[in-house]
């Protein structure tokens, strides 16, 4: 049933994009911290 | 000076100033009368119809109107510092947000006498429910916009487009209590309907929800 | 920290797999929705998740207004972000389901539109959090949770009265009628597994917030010891 398919991929796909947002702002952090650092 | 004489200073100042000025009156006013206008084209206002939509209708327009009240209840303080002043003075923060509110209840219920018989006579309203029960539901259910929304006004205060801050924090809070006041209204013009659940939702709604903003709202005010 | 950490992270990878295959293949298909029907086991985990979260961020947004504490508002901060998510996961699901089952995307019965606000409060906490510009932003958040969480009940039994008053398109039949204890297997071990998953991602959540109140912190203080060469004296 493609509906069943889509729900299990849309669940995921939801999870693994605000992961991807959470490393993403990780990334970020890191870098205004190296930058504070240097100052 | 006491709770109950700073309540009453502080309200009676704010209906002097808008007395003088009709800044809010007129602005709700206007607003509401669009509403109704805009929501005329959306469905044929047969008297039958309209007795079941009207209900809906009404109470958009109030809760429309009474944003613009809302989003004026803290901005002469904020112009005049007055907020700073009130958090060094020994006087209780609920006395100001006591006389904020009932000030814009005063503003909203007076909107309210005023645009109810434009809507009897815009959509052909005659309430198969008796009419007090009407007036019942309308203290209550302005009381519940109106004590959140001075709330959440002091809230979103120092906030990026304030204006548009507010209505967004009220309104999915606010549900609960449109969706009581609609259909309690809804109950009583077409005569059929659990009004007495709907009207008793919205006075546990009132209850528990004033009460949180008594008691939080030092909070609120000492944190802007 | 960092072992328990991952020794969470490979538990809730393996329950996550061992609770896909039971839902997915394992448990018997429902009689009459027939294979939609396994939507179920990461729709209702979900939901329950998702609650779950937020009433964690309810109890830890009163402590924060109690203690001022910093480590429990980067708790709530977490909680309502990820509540969010999981919620998103509901109102994405359900449709999916609804649609092959009862040929509608959507309906306005009790728990739909309750969970539909549910969804709508706490992202009017998020965008509050995210446009204050106000120093005490997680003070204001943290009184705009405790107004959302006590506004749930109102909403559940509002929605309950006006969507069983008038007639419903569809009827909700739990789909738990009569269960097969296989599929209550299925359901618990998707349950906990979500629990996991969504244990993990809070706190991830939770660190990056941690790390970011002491970056600001440490910026503040830099600010105030080094005198700025160009500001006037």
């Amino acid at each position: 049933m493609k509906f069943l398919y889509a729900a299990y991929a849309a669940t995921w796909v939801i999870h693994i994009t605000y992961l991807a947002f959470l490393s993403r702002r990780y990334r970020r952090l890191r870098d205004e911290m190296q930058d504070l650092r240097k100052k | 000076m006491s709770l109950g004489e700073i309540t009453r200073v502080s309200l009676a100042k704010d209906l002097r100033l808008e007395w003088r000025s009709k800044d809010a009156i007129n602005s709700m006013l206007f607003f509401a009368l669009l509403v109704v206008v805009i929501f005329s084209f959306s469905f044929d206002p047969t008297a039958e119809e309209s007795r079941h939509i009207a209900g809906g209708i009404v109470w958009v327009a109030f809760l429309f109107a009474a944003v613009v009240a809302l989003n004026q209840t803290w901005a002469r303080e904020l112009r005049n510092q007055v907020l700073d002043a009130y958090r060094v003075s020994p006087a209780p923060a609920n006395a100001l947000f006591i006389s904020k509110a009932v000030g814009n209840f005063i503003f909203v219920a007076v909107l309210e006498a005023l645009m109810a018989p434009l809507f009897m006579v815009f959509y052909n309203l005659r309430s198969i429910g008796p009419a007090y029960q009407l007036v019942v539901v309308a203290v209550l259910a302005t009381w519940a916009l109106v004590a959140n929304g001075t709330f959440f006004a002091a809230m979103s205060i120092r906030t990026r487009s304030r204006e548009v801050m507010l209505p967004l924090i009220l309104f999915p809070i606010s549900i609960p209590a449109l969706l009581a006041m609609v259909s309690a209204t809804t109950a009583i013009l077409t005569g059929e309907g659990a009004y007495r659940f709907w009207v008793v939702l919205l006075v546990v709604y009132d209850v528990v929800f004033t009460t949180v903003c008594l008691l939080l709202f030092e909070t609120v005010l000492h944190a802007e | 920290m960092r072992r328990t950490f991952v020794i969470l992270a490979v538990v809730t990878l393996g329950l996550l797999t061992y609770a896909l295959y039971e839902g997915m293949v394992a448990a018997p298909t429902e009689q009459t929705m027939g294979e939609v029907q396994r939507i179920f086991y990461y729709h209702v985990p979900s939901a329950i998740t998702a609650f779950t979260l937020f009433l964690i961020n309810f109890a830890v947004s009163i402590i924060y207004l109690a203690r001022r504490n910093q480590k429990a508002d980067a708790l709530a901060v977490s909680t309502a972000e990820v509540g969010v998510v999981f919620c998103t996961v509901v109102l994405v699901t359900g449709p999916l389901w609804a649609r092959p089952v009862w040929g509608i995307w959507w309906t306005w019965d009790a728990r739909l539109t309750s969970t539909l606000l549910l969804w709508l409060i706490y992202i009017s906490y998020l965008i509050l959090r995210r446009y204050s510009t106000s120093g005490q932003t997680p003070v204001i958040a943290a009184v705009l949770a405790v107004f959302g969480f006590l506004d749930v009940p109102f909403v559940y039994l509002a929605n309950r009265l006006f969507r069983t008053q008038h007639p419903q398109p569809v009827y909700f039949g739990g789909p738990g009628s009569g269960a097969d204890p296989r599929m209550t297997y299925a359901l618990l071990l998707n349950m906990a597994a979500f629990f996991c998953f969504a244990a993990l991602v809070v706190w991830l959540r939770f660190r990056l917030e941690r790390a970011r109140q002491d970056f600001e912190e440490t910026q503040a203080l830099e600010a105030l010891l080094q005198p700025d060469a160009r500001s006037p004296r």
